[in-house]
């Protein structure tokens, strides 16, 4: 009985993890199929990838300019951040839970509401779209409340007497901030980083909105290629880079496993 | 006392200001501005017309005027199904990981958060393919499903790893009072473990719940365009410059966001769950 049971439980367990990849299992198998569509198997090929990798095409480009966008929109939102989180923390409480509340509003907020609200507001101070400022500053209102909320915990974790004791040593206040409580907080600021880089690479609906109309992200570009019909070959190219991302996070989390693994069994 | 005189001005404080200014521009500034659009009409007057447009479904612009009703039924009918399918998937999957004997629960976890760092438009991509090569996309009759599909398939992390978090917290010795003192195993869970878990459900179903409403992408992707949520309602009114109505619809959404944020405490930073994955890191 108890068997039974055990078994319809790692069944059900199985059968969601199964719909959870099924989909990018199968992209990843028609990645190599010979021909464009997912209707039929043409043979086993690698042109979706070599198409990928050429620069002349489309696909690379435009995943390399939207790491880039990510890498600046979260370097941005980290710094703010960063300052954010430590003057919060230290702000009287009333200043403190007001900033706070604000802060979970774009967490909490549908993404298409915020991305609406933002467009109205670069209309209105007449912003243009080409200058990339709205599509950055868009994403750092997406980012930066996660990086604050990964960082306040590390600061309530944080010994306060050493910040004193550093002062009372002579410190001055921004040596003190510099050498005790950024290197106290660093991990939180590492992981709001992190955060903040794969809510750039996520986002559509902020990016649709925000951004020059000649520049597209991998989000952007394709849902833009799902309206089209004359585009199957770039379409499938970006199978093989679903592929590819996949791959990369396996081992990612591989290694990440491993590391934790060991990390338990030194505690054991 | 005296010792303070003697401290230097700076104080870390003040390195609030520039993130409450970015704060006030950027995010509060945008919902005021979306406050008087709602309430003006085309060209800047005071006005409740949009309101009562938006719930009498008659009168001001043509545009969307029979679709909208039916879009708001339809847009809440696949948000309340995707939500009660992804509680009724995430919690038995959250409670077999938190209570499995494996040493290594984190890693099995893993397992359901890892295609949350694929792209998101990729992933959906990657459904739509699927059921492509099934043959129910874009057939009639399967939109709603579709979307449904879609919806779940995107969120279900958000819903098992708040629940995952509140269940692994649950203190073990709990279980055994109830035991000892002779409640059945299925009694201990419902009056110990599911209470004890409320809040892990009450933060997935607000980062489900709403999503599902809002997030356009998906409705429009599984069903080339056919099914419209409230999300894809409040985009096509920004793109055919129908932002009055636009800016209504948004307010109401907004309005329907604070409620369930405030009825599941998520204003409060102490609900670490809250977060859509940032205890993950």
């Amino acid at each position: 009985m108890v068997k039974i049971k055990s078994c319809l439980k790692w069944l059900f367990v199985g059968l969601i993890i199964l719909f959870i990849y099924a989909p990018i299992m199968l992209l990843t198998v028609y990645s190599f199929n010979a021909s464009d569509t997912i209707s039929s198997w043409n043979g086993f090929s690698l042109d979706h990838y070599e198409y990928f990798f050429n620069m002349d095409n489309q696909p690379l480009p435009i995943v390399l300019q939207t790491l880039a966008l990510a890498i600046v929109v979260a370097t941005l939102s980290t710094l703010l951040g960063t300052i954010g989180a430590i003057g919060i923390f230290y702000s009287k409480k009333r200043t403190a839970s007001a900033l706070n509340s604000i802060n979970q509003i774009p967490i909490i907020n549908a993404e298409v509401v915020t991305a609406i609200s933002f467009a109205f507001l670069v209309v209105a101070i007449g912003l243009p779209k080409y200058t990339y400022v709205p599509l950055i500053f868009g994403q750092m209102v997406l980012c930066t409340p996660f990086v604050v909320l990964s960082i306040i915990p590390k600061l309530k974790q944080m010994d306060n007497n050493l910040y004193e004791a550093a002062l009372d040593l002579g410190a001055t206040p921004t040596k003190a901030l510099f050498s005790v409580i950024i290197p106290q907080i660093l991990p939180g600021i590492i992981a709001g980083f992190l955060l903040a880089v794969t809510l750039s690479l996520d986002d559509y609906v902020i990016a649709e909105y925000t951004k020059p109309n000649t520049f597209d992200t991998i989000s952007t570009h394709i849902y833009s290629l799902s309206k089209g019909s004359q585009v199957e070959v770039i379409k499938s190219s970006y199978w093989a880079f679903t592929a590819i991302i996949f791959l990369i996070i396996v081992i990612a989390v591989i290694v990440m496993n491993v590391r934790t693994g060991k990390k338990a069994g030194k505690r054991q | 006392m005296t010792n303070t005189k003697f401290r230097p001005r700076f104080s870390r404080k003040l390195l609030a200001i520039p993130y409450g200014l970015f704060l006030g521009f950027f995010v509060v500034v945008p919902l005021l501005i979306i406050v008087y659009y709602a309430f003006t009409d085309a060209n800047g007057k005071f006005t409740f017309e949009n309101l009562v447009i938006f719930f009498s479904g008659s009168g001001g612009d043509s545009f969307f005027q029979t679709a909208r009703f039916k879009t708001i039924l339809q847009s809440l009918f696949i948000s309340f199904t995707s939500t009660i399918v992804c509680l009724l998937i995430a919690y038995p999957i959250a409670y077999i990981i938190a209570n499995c004997k494996l040493k290594n629960k984190f890693g099995l976890l893993l397992l359901f958060i890892v295609p949350m760092w694929v792209n998101f438009v990729l992933r959906i991509n990657a459904l739509k393919e699927l059921l492509e090569w099934i043959g129910i996309y874009n057939k009639p009759g399967w939109n709603i499903f579709n979307t449904v599909l879609g919806m779940v398939y995107d969120f279900l992390p958000f819903m098992i790893l708040p629940i995952y978090t509140t269940i692994i917290k649950i203190d073990k010795s709990y279980l055994e009072a109830a035991k000892d003192l002779g409640a059945t195993p299925a009694k201990a869970f419902v009056k110990v473990t599911l209470p004890l878990s409320k809040a892990g459900i009450m933060s997935g179903i607000s980062m489900v719940f709403l999503p599902s409403m809002t997030n356009y992408v998906v409705s429009n992707y599984m069903t080339f365009n056919h099914t419209k949520i409230i999300g894809s309602f409040i985009d096509e009114c920004f793109r055919n410059d129908l932002w009055n109505i636009g800016s209504v619809t948004a307010l109401l959404l907004l309005t329907l966001m604070f409620l369930i944020t405030w009825a599941t405490g998520g204003f409060s930073t102490e609900s670490e769950t809250n977060t859509r994955g940032t205890s993950l890191w």
